[in-house]
């Protein structure tokens, strides 16, 4: 029996899943945050474009949006069929792509800053 | 002892004379304290000699007594009648063919068991003469929850991926393979490996967690498949991208 090539798949969804858990809450409180107008010392305007205007905070950024989109991808795809939608090559070619138009997009505004 | 009129409601299938399964209502009256076996034993005892289900050591060790119990993959011996109330529902063991009344056949698992190779396969021989293996408490612990396992099947009744496809090798056959594989008397990873790591494998798997939920010996077999995940990824990543398949 041949082993499979799932890890291609699997590896970046764990890695992601690790990423969702710890960053994704923080972000979405920040943001919340941001969004009522009290912006935490350290993360104003200035700061964060500092951040993704250095090779490492570009970097840092497309990791998390990347690898939480892949995650989630993937997760949905087993969500699918698990719920009985077994066209998983289809809902697979989907999400995946999805995903990938996603980072691709991340990268290009990350590049153009 | 208080008693209490228990009502069960349990699925009956004859396979010489039924076209298919239907279900049978019994009441009968069985101390407070006491599990839906004792309530089968009594009927099987008082009412209906024809009840047939599988039990042996009332005590949650054999593994033998697996059923659905109002929906719920439980050992009947460990299934207490005073978290039940109205008429308790009792279904043979979910995912496998039934053979008669609440007795389910096993071979599929055990099938997939014998697959995994689930004992040790020395690294090299070792005669007497050279004296015991020894182990560090560090190096038991790696393995030791997994050895509790009772074969009880409670785990890919529970499982929606079994149920779901059946050529999964499953919770429990996969979380005996990691004990081995992870005991350091074992040589026999790379054998193991090929059943384990293939797509029937623990790539089947979703992380729902519902075998380790169910698990009556708090094994946790998702923990174990979610250790293979990682071991074969690294396995991958090794064998494709290193020079020499990482070896």
């Amino acid at each position: 029996m041949a082993k499979s090539n799932k890890p291609i798949i699997w590896f970046p969804f764990a890695a992601g899943g690790t990423v969702i858990a710890f960053f994704i809450p923080v972000i979405v409180l920040l943001t919340l945050l941001a969004a009522l107008g009290h912006v935490p010392a350290g993360l104003d305007y200035a700061s964060m474009h500092a951040l993704a205007d250095s090779g490492l905070g570009k970097l840092l950024i497309f990791g998390v949006i990347a690898l939480s989109l892949w995650s989630s991808a993937h997760r949905l795809r087993c969500t699918c069929y698990d719920f009985g939608l077994r066209a998983d090559k289809l809902v697979a070619n989907v999400l995946y792509l999805a995903a990938a138009a996603g980072s691709i997009a991340a990268a290009v505004y990350l590049l153009r800053i | 002892m208080k008693e209490r009129l228990i009502q069960l409601e349990v699925m009956r299938y004859n396979p010489d004379t039924d076209t298919a399964a239907h279900f049978q209502r019994y009441e009968v009256s069985c101390p407070e304290e006491g599990v839906v076996l004792d309530a089968l034993n009594k009927i099987k005892e008082t009412i209906d000699p024809t009840l047939n289900y599988r039990w042996s050591c009332h005590m949650a060790v054999c593994g033998s007594c697996g059923m659905m119990i109002n929906g719920e993959p439980k050992l009947s011996c460990h299934a207490f009648l005073r978290e039940y109330a109205g008429v308790i529902r009792v279904e043979p063991l979910a995912h496998f063919p039934i053979e008669r009344d609440l007795v389910t056949a096993p071979d599929d698992f055990i099938e997939k068991l014998k697959r995994v190779k689930p004992y040790l396969i020395p690294k090299e021989p070792k005669p007497i003469s050279a004296g015991e293996y020894l182990q560090t408490p560090a190096q038991l612990k790696r393995y030791h929850q997994y050895t509790l396992c009772i074969n009880c099947m409670l785990c890919y009744a529970a499982c929606p991926e079994y149920g779901l496809t059946p050529k999964f090798i499953g919770p429990a056959a996969i979380a005996l393979a990691h004990r081995y594989n992870q005991d350091s008397r074992d040589g026999g990873r790379d054998e193991r490996q090929e059943i384990i790591a293939s797509a029937e494998g623990v790539w089947e798997c979703t992380f729902v967690g519902a075998c380790s939920e169910v698990c009556p010996a708090h094994v946790d077999p998702a923990s174990a498949l979610q250790q293979v995940k990682i071991a074969s990824s690294i396995d991958w990543f090794k064998e494709h991208l290193l020079p020499g398949g990482g070896k």
